[in-house]
């Protein structure tokens, strides 16, 4: 497990994400927060783990942590074909761009999120849209699922093998599954 | 026609009023023309003269910056940590920050396309004269410089002419780029605009380039029947010696083909090109070949299908002359923006040139003169290539199986790829004897060659995928349509209405480089799409190539397919990368010949009816340049929005407009003065998008207007739900955003529709005469 960007040349950072060093920290830090987002972007249909695209994981985790979904790009489908209604779906540089506005009242219009969780855009993407908020939304904490690390967010996994990503996804569901605090 | 700095002395002379005794004159330009059109407002705009318009749509469409880097290191205050808000030395935040980049790139974008332009009309200016006529299409093309006449309010005539245009647009780049120095302007917003301003005078110098190229040099002119162009690796001889040339400026590939066809060669060798050189090369003579956009430069000249590598400018890998050396093939540098180090040899006697580059004492030279760069090519490839047939470039499989037993499955090679591809366990497949995973990135890799640069145990990697896929790169024989140049008015005359009316859906122009996410189908697919849905498709410069690469169940390229016309469900390429302004031009020129507008000088106004009216957007599918940011950032100026695939998030900001704002979408109604609420169309100006059908759906979107009629929009509509529906599987959520009256929705949805829009609260509204500009309205409100 490294802490370096996935993207090898994705290095100009002075504020760097703090690694998450197991998922049940994550499960921690989302059950925190009082109005959690999160974007899930097209590499979670492309990419498999298990046998299994890597949707199905987040399917369930959305359904076990009640989190609202916002589907990127045209995955919207995938998700209703899976028995899940995402929240919303818009093009990932949209959400982006209403995060980053302090006045933007949420999905619901009841608050601006607090804590916006992203997995599954083209790495670069992700990076740059993460970048993005963490100069003009500097209040906001954003975190990253992805086995990659990911140096704009607050708080990222490190790199880590699709073996591992599989893991870290069941684990987090299986603690939400618990409830609990 | 102009005349620079005329001087009149009068030594003496008795007229009716009196004696006049030494009077001297001094005038630093007279301009004269044949142009009756009345000047417009805004003639030769200097640098602040549009900030107006562009603050309307940067009001509009706000900058979302998404940094690429925490810091500034441009000056020896720094480095400066600017994140989140905190400012650097000099006084700059992260905003200012990102939009100075942004102002520096499309200024790199427009002085390339300038210096390309100046190169040009200078050479052809020394070799024709000032005088030499302009001519892009005979009576066909009676407005032939639209994005001039629009910028500068000149109508060019001649050679000469544009030599003065130029002379203008430099003056206003240099300025640019001096805006960007520390301690010059502090306001992102201006940066945005002075943005804007780089990306008119790139327009305008793309412009010139290709009015001073089609007419000298005989290119088709405004022919929606211009010839196809075999195109493909497989579609070469190489039984004969092979030129291969590289980058964008024609001008020395047309001393290679002037040189073969005056020694009756042209049926003996073969030219073959690579990015926008290639489709120049085929405008100007039919049997050159398109080998492929940039992204294949790697991939050819190691594949080692050259006997003679010409570099000219622009989009030249810089390690193309190393590669060339590794395949022992000569290289010429031909442009003076490109001189690769080789010692310059355009005054050496030619049998000296050719006896160093063919004994391999030297592996290039630079030579800029053109008709030189002529002879040496021809005659260097003709004795090259008996040797150079019997090599073999690339391993053999057995040997790709044993050096692959080295990797050290590190994973840099997948971490170091822009397109994150599964490198290493194809690398570990090979080691066994499976080849497969190596021949699945052959089309999806863009032959960048970062792999080979991070693998710690200095594997081929981009060699072996090249091997692999060999059979399929050797079957490469599709055909691309040769540029055409300029839309004609008679073409306009038809369209402009439906156009103008919505019922044509729209323009979509697929523009730009090679840097796909997924190889270049996508292209080919989404101008296949629009095509069928009669949109008007128009392509140029590696988007052509990569559009014309595949083909549909009956074996036919997309350019035999379609007709080549300015038509609904037409295909045509304009050209290359200069070429572009025909398709701004033909926007400006809807306004012009099928609305009546004035053009000379009168860039809001036609900007504002472009905006409001004329549904064409742009995607550049695989945009990687500086010279993609500024061609984004004229059509932006015109209004027309620009999608840009994933890899174009890097170019660190769009502009956005927010559809859930419904304030942000008045526009003035030019008949009463009322502001109308018209939805978010065009609901963006720069947007990124992640996937081939997001580009599908947000293109069919982006094709909305505010000047619809109730059919055209009910058919803009039926398409944006046809490909929602299809690609995204559920019904677009944004769809009550666009129907202004009953009449809008499209008939076979009706049910559907109306329920949207109980659910959503819906009120009817009014069709405007829609404007941005005040000014517009015909009577005033009291």
């Amino acid at each position: 497990m490294s802490c370096e960007p996935w993207q090898c040349a994705e290095i100009a950072a002075t504020k760097k994400a703090n690694p998450i060093p197991k998922p049940e920290i994550a499960v921690a830090m989302i059950k925190r927060a009082a109005r959690p987002l999160l974007i899930v972007g097209s590499n979670v249909v492309s990419r498999c783990m298990e046998g299994k695209p890597a949707i199905d994981f987040i399917v369930d985790l959305a359904k076990a942590s009640k989190v609202p979904v916002v589907a990127t790009a045209h995955i919207v489908g995938e998700f209703v074909k899976r028995g899940y209604q995402p929240a919303a779906f818009m093009p990932a540089t949209d959400i982006g761009n209403r995060v980053v506005d302090p006045d933007w009242q949420g999905l619901d219009g009841k608050g601006h999120p607090d804590l916006v969780i992203f997995v599954g855009l083209p790495y670069y993407m992700e990076s740059l849209i993460l970048s993005g908020l963490k100069h003009f939304a500097p209040d906001l904490k954003t975190m990253t699922l992805d086995n990659m690390y990911h140096v704009h967010a607050s708080w990222s996994f490190p790199n880590a093998s699709l073996t591992e990503w599989a893991s870290n996804l069941k684990v987090m569901t299986s603690k939400f599954n618990e409830g609990g605090n | 026609m102009t005349a620079k700095n005329v001087r009149v002395k009068v030594d003496e002379m008795k007229t009716n009023v009196g004696l006049i005794k030494n009077v001297e004159l001094s005038v630093g330009k007279v301009v004269t023309d044949n142009w009756d059109e009345p000047m417009g407002p805004t003639p030769m705009p200097h640098i602040t003269t549009l900030r107006n318009w562009d603050m309307m749509l940067l009001n509009k469409y706000k900058p979302f910056y998404m940094p690429d880097c925490d810091l500034c290191c441009l000056c020896t205050y720094g480095k400066c940590d600017l994140t989140a808000g905190k400012r650097g030395a000099c006084g700059l935040n992260i905003a200012d920050q990102s939009s100075r980049i942004v102002l520096i790139a499309c200024c790199i974008g427009a002085a390339t396309h300038n210096g390309h332009a100046r190169h040009v009309v200078d050479h052809l200016i020394e070799k024709y004269g000032r005088r030499y006529p302009l001519d892009v299409g005979g009576f066909n093309v009676k407005v032939e410089a639209p994005v001039t006449r629009l910028v500068t309010g000149i109508k060019p005539e001649t050679l000469g002419d544009l030599d003065d245009i130029l002379s203008y647009t430099e003056s206003q780049i240099t300025h640019l780029v001096s805006a960007a120095h520390t301690g010059q302007e502090s306001n992102n917003l201006d940066f945005e605009s002075k943005a804007f301003h780089a990306g008119r005078m790139d327009q305008v110098g793309m412009e010139i380039a290709d009015l001073a190229q089609i007419s000298v040099f005989d290119f088709p002119k405004a022919d929606p029947e211009a010839p196809l162009i075999k195109m493909g690796i497989g579609t070469v001889d190489y039984k004969k010696p092979v030129i291969m040339c590289i980058g964008h400026n024609v001008v020395p590939s047309v001393g290679i083909i002037d040189y073969m066809k005056d020694h009756k060669l042209d049926d003996k060798m073969e030219v073959v090109g690579l990015c926008c050189t290639a489709i120049d090369n085929t405008r100007y003579f039919d049997r050159a070949k398109i080998v492929g956009p940039i992204s294949w430069e790697l991939r050819y000249i190691r594949g080692g299908f050259a006997d003679v590598v010409v570099l000219d400018e622009q989009c030249v890998r810089t390690d193309c002359s190393l590669e060339a050396e590794r395949v022992k093939a000569p290289v010429i540098a031909a442009s003076e923006k490109n001189c690769i180090g080789y010692k310059d040899r355009t005054n050496d006697p030619v049998d000296e040139i050719v006896s160093d580059l063919v004994s391999g004492k030297v592996p290039g030279v630079m030579i800029l003169d053109p008709e030189k760069v002529g002879e040496v090519a021809v005659r260097v490839a003709q004795q090259v290539a008996p040797i150079r047939k019997k090599m073999k470039s690339l391993p053999e499989l057995d040997q790709i199986k044993e050096l692959a037993k080295k990797c050290r499955h590190c994973n840099l090679c997948q971490r170091s790829c822009p397109q994150d591809l599964a490198i290493e366990p194809a690398i570990t497949a090979a080691a066994e004897g499976d080849f497969s995973k190596l021949a699945d990135l052959y089309e999806a890799c863009i032959g960048c060659g970062r792999c080979e640069e991070a693998c710690p145990v200095k594997l081929e990697i981009h060699s072996y995928i090249l091997k692999v896929g060999e059979k399929k790169m050797l079957e490469e024989t599709n055909y691309c349509r040769s540029g055409r140049g300029a839309v004609q008015d008679v073409e306009i005359r038809s369209v402009g209405g439906p156009l103008v009316l919505g019922e044509i859906p729209g323009i979509v122009a697929l523009v730009g480089c090679a840097n796909y996410p997924n190889g270049g189908k996508d292209v080919y697919d989404i101008a296949r799409e629009f095509a069928l849905r009669r949109y008007i498709v128009v392509t140029s410069g590696c988007s052509a190539m990569s559009a014309g690469s595949y083909k549909n169940e009956d074996g036919k390229t997309l350019y035999e397919e379609f007709p080549g016309g300015f038509e609904a469900g037409g295909v045509l390429n304009v050209g290359s990368c200069v070429s572009n302004p025909h398709i701004a031009g033909a926007a400006i020129k809807v306004a012009n010949i099928f609305a009546k507008r004035n053009l000379r000088g009168n860039y809001e106004e036609i900007a504002d009816y472009i905006h409001n009216r004329v549904g064409a957007v742009g995607l550049a599918w695989g945009a990687y340049s500086q010279k993609a940011a500024s061609i984004a950032s004229g059509f932006w100026s015109l209004g027309v929005p620009v999608l840009v695939g994933p890899h174009g998030v890097k170019y660190r900001r769009m502009l956005m407009g927010r559809s859930d704002k419904p304030e942000n979408w008045e526009v003035l109604d030019a008949r009463t003065g009322n502001k109308v609420n018209v939805g978010p169309a065009p609901e963006h100006l720069f947007q990124t998008v992640e996937t081939p059908q997001e580009a599908m759906v947000q293109i069919a979107k982006l094709c909305i207007r505010p000047n619809d009629t109730w059919k055209g929009r009910s058919g803009k509509l039926t398409h944006y739900i046809d490909l929602h529906k299809r690609h995204y599987g559920v019904m677009p959520p944004d769809i009550h955003r666009f129907i202004r009256t009953q009449a809008d929705i499209p008939i076979t949805m009706k049910d559907e529709i109306v329920e949207i829009l109980k659910q959503n609260d819906w009120k009817e509204s009014v069709i405007p005469d829609p404007t941005m500009l005040p000014r517009m309205i015909r009577k005033v409100k009291e």
